[in-house]
């Protein structure tokens, strides 16, 4: 399709059409302004509606740092167990199972639920904040199942395993991910370097590419990845959840099998039939309000991009049928197809032209509210561009019909009274 | 006057279909969107406890001893301060929440062993709260006193463990403890469920006891909501440096509201003084200034509220916009009618009428599509899906703020229509 700009500028013939378009739209200032109201305010939420799904799109696409095709979870209550006891017959009883990699005890995995979260400090005294992270307690074995992939130090040894105390093992080494160690000294090497949790102490052994904690940051994405893995030997207060690594092809079999298992190797204890699941499954019911709501804006957005193309295709049917006799006399005094539907081509672009100026801002003032209520970065630029031209090719696909009624209009309507 | 109006609305109507049904179509998708919105907002912004609400207070203080200069105190407390301000008896009636994840079985029923919440509570609890028993009723401040070993169940577990028969009398093992069923709930689902300091929709726990003997029968396994210092033996919090318990209190008029009020700040500057608090900031907000400040309404629900009416906006444009052309077309008629004596506001009314049709055309479009949206969100994964349908309320809204919005835009083109000079139409005809 010929753009109506290049029509409009590039032709010598095209120059004189401006005018006299202007001065028609001057005679309709009403209906002009209202659908160039339409198209800013659409142009507007179309910006803004975009790039929500946009930030949902990124935080969905997340990298969890593990092998998640290929792990899930085991999860039971049991309350008055003997820790050590259920520990050993869930290990040896589940690792028996057919194609079955690996079990491993684990206190939390991605995208399950929170388990060790805390606040730390970069000195023992607790006056310099760290921030608030998420520890990984996990047993040997569960490193290597994870498929944790280490950037700097080297991955556990079997000495590193330490019982623990309460919640963590006393004095460990642990292995932090980039983006804890970038926060926490930022041009430094993080090897060797010490922080505390109350009476707790770490040393930092080794950095991790990556690895989510298990639910959303509360400082926002950017603490998406402030995890902390910390080897430690199953135990009274190491127990209960249970990592399965499996060949992916068989993971769902695995699972099924594995949470019918569980019923005679620990029959006193309960299954936690929410958690007990792949970690892909697991994934996918965190992210299902974000889906949704990708949903819901996307069906906005086409119901949205519809009404300003129909109320278009309206307003411009109106003024085609309104101008009949003037588009005959300009066809007798001999203006082409071409011309009359270029005219009606280039007044919609001028109108969406205005509209989207006016939306460009618009979508400026929605962002500012927008970012004052909800965990928003500014609209990026770029969307502006791409909100107009998604209103400029709507304008020009939905004043076509019109536009074609129009070019139709023989000449002979001009020798007609109406 | 106003049926003649209406039938000349409908020939109207009749005489153009396409541009027609192109505007009933745009008004039914901006109501259909924006009610569908409001309608989520309405139920999950409403007040949990009618009637009650506005006597209903949750104190808050802050034992936080890291935060001495917090603007707003804890979301719960800790059991010391609780038990103190329990304990002074100064409101009509109060209770304290606390909760906890325990294994249930009934040994009579073969349902196998369920993992539940337990909400261990105080007496009041059932009265303040106007909670509705279907067997049996709450246990007595004696059974608080003396640790009794009582349990109250939902209507829901009854169900499932009883077959919906009466199981008072029955017993109930949480954990390692039998406790003696002495009450059934009936269907009890306040949303949000506003004593808990998670501000969210989720149901009622499935087990209540007294807290006495919740923190027996359950100890060990008790959660912090925040601590500002390790417990030194997690999942029993009596002395720990954890917050976790919450106090309801129900204050029967305004006096009574500022005398504890004065109460709850006097208690938090002498634990001050005594050096066990740093900050002696309190807060008693009412029910409805509780779930505000909790911010219950999801964030979602509010940006689909905001998009909803930003759409509503653009339908309501393009309405104005066809509307105009369609009465302009009809100069030449109008032109006729004012020239056999019909006034300006005359004809203004029958446009208005016209407009008013399209809305109502449009609000029937829209009330199915608000059924088919809330259909929408019923499906969705949320913790309050089973509580959206659209209320008396609501239904009537819709044709309201239908027909409202169509009036609304017809009153720019209408004003232009009844300006249409006579002279100069009957000229042209």
């Amino acid at each position: 399709m010929r753009t109506p700009n290049q029509s409009a500028f590039h032709k010598g013939t095209a120059t004189m059409q401006i005018k006299p378009i202007l001065s028609a739209l001057r005679k309709h200032r009403l209906a002009t302004l209202l659908i160039a109201l339409e198209v800013a305010l659409a142009c507007a939420v179309l910006c803004n509606a975009c790039f929500l799904i946009a930030s949902r799109m990124e935080a969905m696409n997340i990298h969890s740092g593990v092998d998640e095709a290929a792990l899930a979870q085991i999860t039971l209550d049991c309350d008055d167990c003997n820790a050590n006891d259920v520990n050993a017959r869930v290990l040896s009883g589940l690792g028996k199972l057919p194609s079955v990699q690996s079990v491993s005890v684990i206190n939390a995995v991605p995208f399950g639920n929170h388990a060790g979260t805390a606040g730390i400090t970069l000195d023992a005294a607790g006056q310099h904040s760290g921030g608030v992270v998420d520890f990984y307690v996990a047993g040997p074995g569960s490193f290597e199942a994870l498929g944790l992939q280490v950037v700097a130090g080297s991955a556990p040894a079997q000495g590193d395993f330490q019982a623990v105390e309460n919640f963590l093992p006393a004095d460990a080494s642990v292995w932090v991910t980039r983006a804890l160690a970038g926060h926490l000294w930022p041009d430094e090497s993080p090897l060797g370097k010490e922080f505390w949790m109350g009476k707790y102490h770490f040393r930092v052994a080794g950095v991790l590419a990556h690895f989510a904690r298990p639910g959303g940051g509360e400082g926002g994405p950017s603490t998406r990845e402030w995890s902390v893995f910390v080897p430690a030997l199953p135990g009274k207060q190491l127990t209960n959840n249970y990592l399965l690594r499996a060949d992916p092809a068989h993971l769902q079999q695995v699972l099924r099998d594995a949470r019918a298992a569980i019923a005679s190797i620990v029959p006193e204890a309960v299954l936690d039939q929410q958690a007990s699941r792949t970690i892909g499954e697991l994934r996918d019911s965190y992210f299902q309000a974000d889906r949704a709501m990708a949903g819901i804006l996307v069906g906005v957005i086409v119901a949205l991009l519809l009404v300003t193309a129909l109320g278009i295709v309206g307003l411009a049917s109106f003024w085609v049928a309104q101008r009949r006799k003037q588009i005959g006399i300009r066809r007798a005094i001999g203006a082409t197809r071409g011309d009359i539907l270029r005219y009606f081509q280039t007044e919609n672009f001028l109108i969406v032209t205005f509209g989207i100026a006016l939306g460009m801002l618009l979508a400026y003032v929605i962002n500012a509210v927008l970012m004052k209520f909800y965990e928003l970065p500014h609209l990026p630029l770029y969307y502006l561009p791409m909100g107009a031209l998604a209103l400029w090719v709507l304008g020009q696909l939905a004043v076509l019909g019109p536009a074609l009624r129009a070019a139709a209009v023989p000449p002979v309507v001009a020798t007609r009274s109406v | 006057m106003f049926g003649y109006y209406l039938d000349l609305a409908l020939r109207s109507l009749k005489r153009n279909k396409v541009l027609t049904v192109l505007m009933v179509l745009a008004i039914a998708v901006g109501i259909g969107a924006s009610m569908t919105t409001l309608t989520v907002m309405h139920i999950l912004s409403g007040d949990p406890l009618p009637g009650r609400s506005a006597h209903l207070f949750y104190a808050q203080l802050n034992p936080d001893i890291a935060r001495p200069h917090a603007k707003e105190p804890a979301y719960v407390m800790d059991y010391h301060s609780a038990m103190d301000l329990w304990g002074a008896h100064r409101a009509d009636r109060q209770a304290l929440i606390v909760n906890s994840a325990i294994k249930v079985v009934a040994p009579e029923s073969a349902v196998p062993p369920l993992q539940l919440d337990m909400l261990s509570t105080t007496t009041d609890f059932f009265p303040m709260f106007g909670v509705p028993f279907h067997y049996g009723s709450g246990w007595s401040a004696d059974d608080d006193a003396q640790h009794a070993r009582v349990v109250v169940i939902s209507d829901d577990l009854n169900n499932k463990l009883f077959g919906g028969a009466n199981s008072v009398g029955r017993t109930l093992r949480l954990g390692r403890s039998d406790l003696h069923i002495v009450g059934v709930l009936k269907p009890w689902r306040p949303a949000p469920l506003f004593y808990e300091a998670w501000g969210n929709y989720t149901r009622p726990q499935d087990v209540m006891t007294p807290l006495t003997s919740g923190l027996e029968i359950n100890d060990g396994h008790f959660m912090q909501f925040t601590c500002w210092d390790m417990p030194s033996t997690p999942g029993h919090l009596q002395n720990a440096p954890c917050e976790w318990v919450g106090l309801w209190v129900q204050l029967d008029d305004a006096a009574k509201v500022s005398a504890y009020k004065q109460f709850l700040g006097d208690y938090a500057a002498q634990q001050k003084s005594l050096g066990r608090f740093t900050s002696g900031v309190t807060r008693l907000r009412s029910l409805m200034q509780w779930l505000d400040y909790l911010g219950v309404v999801p964030d979602d629900v509010r940006l689909q509220n905001w998009l909803a009416f930003a759409f509503l906006a653009i339908c309501l444009f393009n309405t104005i916009g066809l509307l105009l052309a369609k009465f302009l077309r009809r100069s030449g008629e109008i032109g006729v009618r004012r020239a056999l004596g019909a006034s300006r506001a005359a004809i203004f009314a029958q446009c208005l009428v016209e407009a008013g049709l399209l809305g109502l055309l449009g609000g029937i479009g829209g009330w199915l599509l608000t059924m088919a949206g809330l259909w929408l969100v019923r499906r969705q994964p949320t913790d309050y899906a089973d509580l959206i349908r659209l209320d008396l309320p609501m239904f009537l809204a819709t044709f309201a703020v239908a027909i409202a919005t169509s009036v609304l835009a017809g009153v720019l083109p209408a004003w232009r229509a009844c300006r249409v000079a006579p002279a100069l139409q009957l000229k042209a005809l």
